[in-house]
């Protein structure tokens, strides 16, 4: 609740009252306003011009090749085709929902347990008492940790003979060349990366819970349990939200991890390690852009059913400057 | 005041976890690193017998002495335009009224969505035809694009967040809109363009998908990219021990940063998130 000194509505009024006489209040306001305007706009510009030139024509791009064969083995075979890449992809092969179905596991699987862990850690941090920086520093450690450099170090660790790991699942065997071993492997993998990016939202989230407000209940006589299900949890919703939705948009594009740990192999491709096998080692664009096409819709819908479910709470809505 | 000591003991246990669980993956690699290459695959999780010789060894190959100046340069510049191109944009939305402002905002999100390994075919075609193929500024200018939808929002938020009102108490006090901006503006914003700038650097710093498509030679070819095309002392070595130095190499400016700046992240990355 800061006084809107820097609203041009307020301003403007008052212009316009210090000029007693002037009739055109109204142009008054819009004389502001296209300055304002025009300001804004120059300040946008470069922002929206690097944009536009360097991301939409890609785009764009990507979008209409999708709607083509268009494979670069043979170039001069090149025709629209519609929306056959599509029915292609969603209908005559199980590559793609096989993907997708792995890729869906990971996401969800990965998603709930850095909830769940990210949760621990804000409260550790939160309640640090001695070493707080230290805290901090080692739990955004792994956040700013080259995603590649993460994954060779997880590879090595769990390839027989070279890593403390392997023979951690029993047998000679090497687990990242099985679905079921690699699969979890993968997931933490990528808890490990990503954990401390939810932990420090759930973080910001949990410095906005009232200490009066805890003390109020444990003199109530809540137990511990209930302190945290009813006082902590829906103040701090808005938090979790957010961290929810950014995460899973990341998790659903999963891509460095499986490619250092697998390369794919033994069904652990995920939508975008299935899209980028298409358009460089098989070179069909046409099917490639279709599936990144895909991916993206898939995206967008999750971050569509976030959005209805945050309501007031979703990121965006207030960015508009309203509060 | 009203902590127990068992309390204590039990908090003090939850934070040595936390940090061990943390840690343990990036001691693995260092661990690594400095293994002899005869013991490298004992599977033990400290080194027996020490060398250096994997440092050496990178530190003598261009393949990475080059790729980590180019890493370095093109995060560098990278972060520089994009924050600077972010904060102008950041600063109309926070501030100004003005239609399109949701567009921008909305397709700002779109472009951060769209999977990136779709636009680079496109973008490898384009960049040869410009000659911008394998340079600095082949790398830079996805960079800068790409990360502007990050600092727009993390940015904007902490612009809201500022008292402006604060710029025209100074100008009452007799202070130029010069001086107003740069002794009460500038110290106010400078915390949240610094999370930024860190945050964006991070994105340049990590980036592979570009970083090996866009790139050809040594000429612009950056650490991550690079370590995917090392090889053993010889052909029939796994390069295990110098990518694994690399990865130490690349990782430590990071923990230096983060270590200086964890206060100023942590406030930034909780402000910037929860608020846009």
């Amino acid at each position: 609740m800061r006084p809107p000194l820097g609203t041009p509505r307020l301003g403007a009024v008052a212009d316009a009252g210090v000029q007693v006489g002037q009739p055109p209040r109204k142009r008054m306001l819009t004389e502001r306003q296209r300055a304002e305007r025009k300001l804004a706009w120059m300040l946008c510009a470069p922002a929206v011009a690097v944009m536009a030139l360097v991301a939409i024509y890609p785009i764009i791009y990507a979008i209409y090749l999708s709607f083509q064969r268009y494979d670069l083995r043979f170039p001069a075979d090149k025709t629209w085709v519609g929306i056959s890449n599509y029915t292609t992809i969603l209908t005559s092969t199980s590559l793609w929902w096989q993907a997708f179905g792995v890729t869906v596991l990971i996401t969800v699987v990965s998603v709930v347990i850095e909830l769940v862990l990210g949760m621990l850690a804000a409260i550790v941090m939160h309640r640090a008492i001695f070493g707080r920086g230290i805290v901090r520093t080692a739990v955004l450690l792994p956040y700013g940790i080259v995603t590649v450099v993460a994954a060779f170090s997880w590879q090595y660790a769990w390839t027989p003979g070279t890593g403390y790991l392997a023979g951690l699942l029993g047998g000679n065997s090497a687990p990242l060349t099985h679905q079921w071993q690699a699969i979890p492997i993968i997931i933490l993998a990528e808890v490990w990366k990503t954990t401390p990016f939810m932990a420090l939202l759930l973080l910001a989230g949990l410095s906005l819970v009232p200490e009066e407000l805890l003390r109020a209940a444990k003199v109530d006589g809540a137990t511990a349990w209930q302190r945290f299900w009813r006082v902590m949890v829906p103040v701090m919703k808005p938090a979790i939200l957010v961290a929810l939705l950014f995460r899973t948009l990341d998790a659903f594009r999963i891509f460095d991890n499986i490619y250092i740990l697998t390369q794919g192999s033994q069904n652990t491709r995920s939508v975008s390690i299935l899209d980028y096998d298409q358009l460089f080692t098989a070179l069909n664009l046409g099917v490639g852009s279709a599936m990144s096409v895909l991916i993206f819709l898939f995206t967008a819908l999750i971050a569509f059913g976030y959005i209805k479910g945050f309501g007031a709470a979703a990121p965006g809505q207030d960015v508009r400057g309203v509060r | 005041m009203n902590v127990t000591a068992r309390q204590r003991v039990g908090w003090g246990a939850a934070n040595v976890v936390v940090v061990l669980i943390a840690a343990i993956p990036v001691l693995w690699l260092v661990s690594l690193s400095f293994k002899d290459p005869t013991t490298l695959t004992d599977g033990s999780f400290y080194p027996h017998k020490w060398t250096t010789a994997n440092y050496r060894g990178i530190f003598n190959q261009p393949l990475f002495t080059h790729a980590l100046i180019n890493s370095i340069g093109i995060a560098l510049i990278s972060t520089i335009l994009g924050v600077v191109l972010g904060a102008m944009a950041a600063y109309a939305i926070a501030r100004l009224d003005f239609p399109g402002k949701r567009l921008l905002v909305a397709s700002a999100l779109l472009i951060a969505m769209f999977p990136a390994i779709s636009l680079v075919n496109p973008m490898f075609n384009l960049w040869r035809t410009l000659g911008i193929f394998d340079t600095w500024i082949g790398l830079i200018i996805p960079y800068m694009t790409f990360s502007l939808p990050l600092s727009i929002y993390t940015l904007s938020a902490f612009f809201r967040e500022i008292p402006w009102e604060l710029e025209r108490a100074a100008a009452l006090d007799g202070a130029t809109p010069l001086q107003a901006f740069r002794r009460v503006i500038v110290p106010l914003a400078a915390p949240g363009v610094f999370t930024t700038a860190i945050l964006v650097f991070l994105y340049c710093w990590n980036d592979f998908v570009f970083a090996i498509s866009l790139t050809s030679t040594n000429n612009a070819r950056t650490v991550p990219a690079a370590i995917a095309f090392f090889t053993g002392a010889s052909q029939f070595q796994q390069p295990t021990g110098s990518i694994a130095a690399a990865a130490v190499v690349i990782t430590v400016p990071v923990i230096v940063v983060v270590m200086l700046f964890q206060r100023r992240i942590v406030a930034g990355l909780t402000a910037g998130a929860v608020k846009g």
